[in-house]
């Protein structure tokens, strides 16, 4: 059996001391929430700190509230709790199915969304035993410098593999922060990544996700449609959430996220231009060349690489399918109710929007 | 003779019943202990240092800093163990820890005995080898160009070539030349692992110059063998125990590094040592599928009757030489034991590769052919406007026939299980539309090798059978692998006794208490050791029934033995009684395959079998058009079992069979990149999980061989076969293109979809067959067709 390096654990009274012992502990520290992520690439070395700091087990982390600024789902409410509740689902049909599709039934069980939008990012060269990596030669994403799939990049290309990420991004979530001294600050999910595999998180290291807020309910329909070769377990391959607001049959806004072709989830709301303005009947039934258009350029930015499972030509085909199954199933579903899109921000996360 | 359809024994009070096995309620209940399960007073925990180069010299081994760790009880190097071994006498280049060279990444250099895992995997971190690295040899193709540097063995060649063959029975030429239509296609199978659940696990405990070893092994006869070699000890001063086992499969079928490291760590320590590899360790283990690349020509009439093939394979052997030469003989064996193949030229080859070794896994050597042969059937058919099980059908072999290669055939259901599959599964009235197919295909698979993997005298399975006051015993070499052969031990011997399995105690697979069986391999433990069971059984039964009669004033033939009754007596009172007439009971049963079911050529020793098992499937799947995916929505397997000893058991092998088939199919791969593998891990090398799993409709033709206990023939191997081909030939009836590779991945479909609609040829597969330096042709005359063979 890979056997767990030694560690010491503490469990945090509350978010603020969590922050504080990580502000202390430096990169000697990682927060664990249901370790699902962190103890499995722990065994193989691929993080290795020396102080775990928990929690899972907060009570301030494990609500699901709604106001009238939306709702919000603390960082330790875990997926099997989302993907089971009714009322998340029928406001945000998209982050649902994301958090349905995490992995297994077992691991969504002790998995977290604060633990899914902060997940590692994936690669099959750095995805390995300490013995693996040090036979090839480490890379730049730990022990090494250089980038083992593309030798020449400055920037480490793991794959950004949050299921749930790209969803929040698509309905303009943003993420409440916790510092080391207990003060907050809220970002939009789209600004919590970067594009280098390495450093992929803009959080400070003293920070600790407290929640995840969504816009108010009603407005956005949403779909997330993932790429993966087994559907039991396996990480995202590809794959598209699409938020979709409408104004009676039209489209107002569109927009498209997707995930695991690069470093971070990819905003590609650009591609949905095409779509503003148009009736639904048109993307449901009608025309089959604006869908396939939109999805065609909604992927023409993405770069995948040969550091996951299957070709990376295929990933790349199926994520444009992705994108035109997502936007489908967003058209498909019923009228959303509620305050229209423009009343809670359908700015935050940018987007193509009928201007 | 013809198969007949009722039993043969009046008694069936257990035979043919679909009972729980034995094990089940212990493996459900986790009571059952595995080899990792055991745990020794004072024991140390071994971790193996393995090679990070495919291919380099190790120039220095320096342990000084490991020995010097606290907790460190012991370190060995290849020096200490210099002995070379290897499952097959002809290629003994393996050793324990290499101290030379080392040929693959993952290959074993040192071995550290422990207070506990962590301070050995910290000590063999901190053992220093100097190595000078050499050029990998990655693939087919660089195996067969000529070295670039020194090749990986000096034995062999030339070069990197492990072994070659070629044979010839009957005229082949003049089987082309007469042909109406003659064929050519080349195909490649991956490599790829077995992936039991259960990891291998080894623990060695050594006093007064004994050693005893608890080991997730399926062989336990040819790892004695190997330990007392590489020891330098007499056989009777080592004892392996096969550890109740979760899965096999044919990976634990060769004597392994971690087991012969832990009882020298023993020997040395004076205490007990357990290493149990961690799942990417078993991918370094390996021994799985071999790549193959395969070339085929056959000629036909315009009926679709066979004239003449000519079959080629190149295997990529990994790094050492494992059963290799038999898997290579094995892609060339068995296609003769399906179709009747008037003349036919085989010509493989083996090269060594720096990968981990392939081996035997479930098939051995012959799901590649078979893949090969079937499409390559569909092919002719599809030119020829035939029916493909039209065409198949003309060319089934019969039943009590000899092959062109000399194998003989007897009980044979071809015709039986294609009727009984095609009738189920409607292949024929089946609905046409893009995206849907259907494929079909058969095979057959050997009930126990005909020969031993060394030549020896022994017969191949032996038993014995004690009964007293503590019960029934059955002793017997076999070992349950997870196919259920203590299951079928204790059935065979149950029936015999008049009693239900449960009754029975089982001492099995343990080389210093029981009589030898060669293993859980070729299945061939039904077969072989089930024949032994059976005798030694019905000896112990004659034994009762004489003490009853006698009692009893009667003749034996009037004394019924079943429902734990021997005549009117009970059965233990029957046991006392026999006991008093005849002293101790014990009696002993043993089987060797007949003489002459094989050839006298070389390379004649692959492929003879006492009989033949028979496997037809159809399957059915959704190939999307648009994504290359594919649904498999339920696979028809018929199968010639021949009889089903128990047909709960019996269909448990046919399902697992069917799903590892469908993984070999669809996903599973053994590949490298950068001379690593690509894969080690569960989450990354894919195969089937419970959602891919279609349906499986399994049924059973029961055809009664002669020769097998009660008439059974194996079912462990079998029915994996005709899985691959079938799911190929579904993906061609479903999207009209074929994929010539093994796995049939979702790219590779689109690849085959978009070279057809660049209008090239229709398919994915390899493009050519490389040169290869086959020797020249051993030409053997085929048996004569008209003489009986029973
Ligand atoms: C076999 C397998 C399959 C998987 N498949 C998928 C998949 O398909 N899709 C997918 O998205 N994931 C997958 N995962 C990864 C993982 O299970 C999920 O992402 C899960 O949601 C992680 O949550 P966790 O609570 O277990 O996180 P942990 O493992 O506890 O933590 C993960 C990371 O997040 C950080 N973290 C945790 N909580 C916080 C917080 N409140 N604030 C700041 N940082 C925090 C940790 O420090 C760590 O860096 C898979 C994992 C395995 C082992």
């Amino acid at each position: 059996m890979l056997r767990l390096p030694p560690f010491s654990f503490l469990r945090a009274r509350d978010v603020a001391e969590a922050a504080g012992l990580l502000a202390e502990h430096g990169d000697q520290a990682m927060l664990v929430a249901g370790g699902t992520d962190l103890v499995p690439k722990m065994k193989r070395g691929q993080l290795t700190p020396t102080l775990l700091v928990g929690v899972g087990h907060l009570a301030e982390l494990g609500h699901v509230s709604a106001s009238d600024r939306g709702v919000e789902i603390g960082a330790g409410v875990t997926l099997a709790r989302v993907a089971a509740d009714a009322r998340l689902g029928a406001a945000y049909p998209g982050y649902v199915q994301a958090a349905a599709s995490v992995s297994s039934p077992a691991l969504r069980n002790a998995g977290t969304i604060g633990g899914n939008l902060c997940v590692d990012t994936r690669c099959n060269y750095y995805d390995m035993s300490f013995e693996w990596r040090q036979a090839l030669g480490f890379c730049m994403k730990k022990d090494g410098d250089v980038c083992r799939v593309a030798p020449a990049s400055t920037y480490c290309r793991a794959i950004a593999s949050s299921d749930t990420a790209p969803v929040a991004i698509a309905l303009g979530a943003t993420v409440v922060l916790v510092g080391p001294g207990g003060q907050r600050r809220e970002l939009a999910a789209a600004d919590l990544y970067q594009d280098d595999g390495r450093c992929y998180l803009t959080k400070q290291p003293g920070e600790v996700v407290e929640s995840l807020r969504l816009p108010p309910p009603g407005g956005w329909r949403s779909a997330y449609v993932k790429v993966r070769r087994r559907h039991a377990i396996d990480f995202p391959l590809g794959g598209a959430a699409v938020a979709l607001a409408t104004t009676g049959p039209i489209i107002e806004a569109c927009r498209i996220v997707l995930t695991a072709v690069g470093p971070r989830p990819l905003d590609v709301s650009a591609a949905a231009e095409p779509l503003v303005g148009r009736p639904l009947a048109e993307v449901l039934g009608g025309d089959v060349g604006l869908l396939a258009e939109v999805a065609a350029a909604a992927v023409k930015p993405a770069k995948p690489l040969d550091n996951a499972d299957l070709h990376y030509v295929w990933r790349k085909q199926m994520t444009r399918r992705a994108v035109e199954q997502a936007i489908r199933q967003a058209a498909r579903q019923p009228a959303p109710h509620g305050a229209p899109a423009a009343t809670f921000g359908a700015d935050a996360a940018g987007g193509a929007k009928r201007g | 003779m013809t198969a007949v359809d009722t039993p043969v024994v009046p008694w069936t009070g257990v035979v043919g019943r679909p009972l729980p096995r034995v094990e089940a309620a212990a493996k459900v209940t986790g009571a059952i202990a595995y080899a990792d399960d055991l745990q020794l007073p004072g024991m140390l925990f071994c971790k193996l240092l393995r090679s990070p180069h495919p291919h380099a010299r190790v120039v220095s081994v320096d342990t000084t800093a490991a020995r010097a760790m606290r907790g460190v009880v012991a370190v060995l190097t290849g020096h200490d163990l210099p002995t070379k071994y290897g499952i097959m006498p002809t290629c003994e280049d393996e050793q324990a820890l290499e101290h030379e060279k080392v040929r693959f990444v993952g290959d074993p250099v040192a071995a550290v005995a422990a207070v506990d895992e962590e301070t050995a995997l910290a000590a063999c971190r901190a053992i220093q080898v100097e190595y000078q690295p050499l050029a990998a040899v990655e693939s087919i193709e660089d195996a067969l160009a000529p070295p670039d540097g020194e090749p990986l063995h000096d034995y062999a060649g030339p070069g990197n070539v492990h072994r070659l063959a070629a044979l010839e029975f009957g005229d082949v030429e003049a089987g082309f030349a007469r042909a109406d239509h003659v064929r050519e296609d080349v195909f490649f199978f991956e490599g790829n692992t077995h992936l039991p659940m259960e990891q291998h696990s080894a623990t060695a405990q050594a006093s007064d110059g004994q050693v005893t070893l608890w080991s997730s092994t399926q062989n336990p006869h040819y790892v004695h063998r190997a330990l007392a070699k590489v020891l330098g000890l007499p056989m009777g001063s080592v004892r392996v125990v096969a550890a109740p086992l979760g899965g096999g499969f044919g990976g634990k079928c060769d004597p392994f590094s971690h087991e012969i490291a832990v009882c020298k760590l023993a020997l040395v320590t004076g205490r007990p040592v357990k290493c149990t590899l961690t799942r990417e360790e078993v991918f370094y283990t390996h021994r799985g599928r071999h790549p193959t690349l395969m070339w085929v020509r056959t000629g036909v009439d315009r009926e679709g009757h066979i004239l003449a093939m000519h079959f080629r394979s190149v295997l990529d052997g990994g790094a050492y030489g494992s059963y290799g030469p038999a898997s290579m003989l094995y892609t060339g064996a068995l296609q003769p034991t399906t179709y009747r193949i008037p003349a036919y030229r085989f010509e493989g080859a083996r090269v060594f590769t720096s990968k981990a070794p392939c081996g035997p896994k479930r098939g051995h050597g012959t799901p590649q052919p078979r893949f090969a042969l079937e499409v390559h059937l569909d092919k002719i058919a599809e030119e020829l406007g035939i029916d493909p099980v039209t065409l198949r059908r003309r060319n089934y072999v019969e039943p009590f026939t000899r092959t062109v290669n000399w194998l003989r055939v007897t009980s044979c259901g071809l015709q039986q299980i294609t009727d009984r599959v095609l009738d189920a599964s409607g292949y024929a009235r089946r609905r046409r539309r893009l995206g849907h197919g259907m494929g079909f295909a058969v095979s057959s698979y050997m009930c126990g090798a005909g020969l031993s993997i060394y030549w020896n005298t022994l017969p191949h399975s032996q038993c014995v059978v004690t009964a007293g006051r503590g019960g029934v015993t059955v002793f017997c070499g076999a070992t349950d692998i997870g196919q259920g052969s203590d299951s079928m031990l204790a059935t065979v011997a149950a029936e015999e006794l008049g009693l239900q399995p449960g009754a029975i105690r089982l001492v099995t697979g343990d080389t210093g208490l029981t009589p030898v069986d060669l293993g859980s391999y070729s299945s061939r433990v039904t077969f072989m050791a089930g024949n032994a069971a059976r005798e030694a059984a019905a000896k112990l039964r004659q034994l009762l029934v004489e003490a009853v009669a006698e009692a009893e004033g009667r003749s034996p033939e009037q004394v019924q033995v079943r429902d734990a009754r021997i005549g009117s007596l009970g059965f233990e009172e029957a046991v006392a009684l026999a006991e008093e007439r005849f002293g101790t009971l014990a009696t002993h049963g043993s089987y060797t395959p007949p003489a002459g079911i094989g050839g006298r050529y070389k390379g004649a020793g692959v492929g003879p079998s006492p009989a033949y098992s028979y496997s037809a499937a159809v399957v059915e799947l959704d190939a999307d058009p648009v994504t290359g995916e594919i649904d498999v929505h339920k696979v028809w397997l018929a199968h010639d079992i021949g009889r089903a000893i128990n047909e709960l058991a019996v269909r448990g092998q046919v399902e697992g069979g069917v799903c590892m088939g469908l993984g070999e199919a669809l996903m599973e791969a053994q590949a490298y990149r950068h001379g690593l593998v690509k894969q080690p891990s569960m989450l990354d090398y894919k195969s089937l999980t419970f959602l891919e799993m279609p349906d499986v409709e399994t049924i059973l033709v029961e055809t009664v061989d002669p020769e097998g206990p009660y008439g059974a023939k194996e079912v462990g191997q079998g029915p994996l076969l005709p899985v691959i081909p079938a799911v190929v030939s579904a993906v061609h009836d479903a999207l009209g293109v074929w994929v010539d590779e093994v796995p049939v991945t979702p790219d590779k479909v689109l690849r085959a979809l978009e070279a057809r609609a660049r209008g090239r040829d229709a398919r994915y597969g390899p493009k050519s067959f490389p040169v290869v330096p086959y020797p020249p042709l051993v030409k053997v005359a085929p048996p004569d067709a008209a003489a009986p063979t029973l």
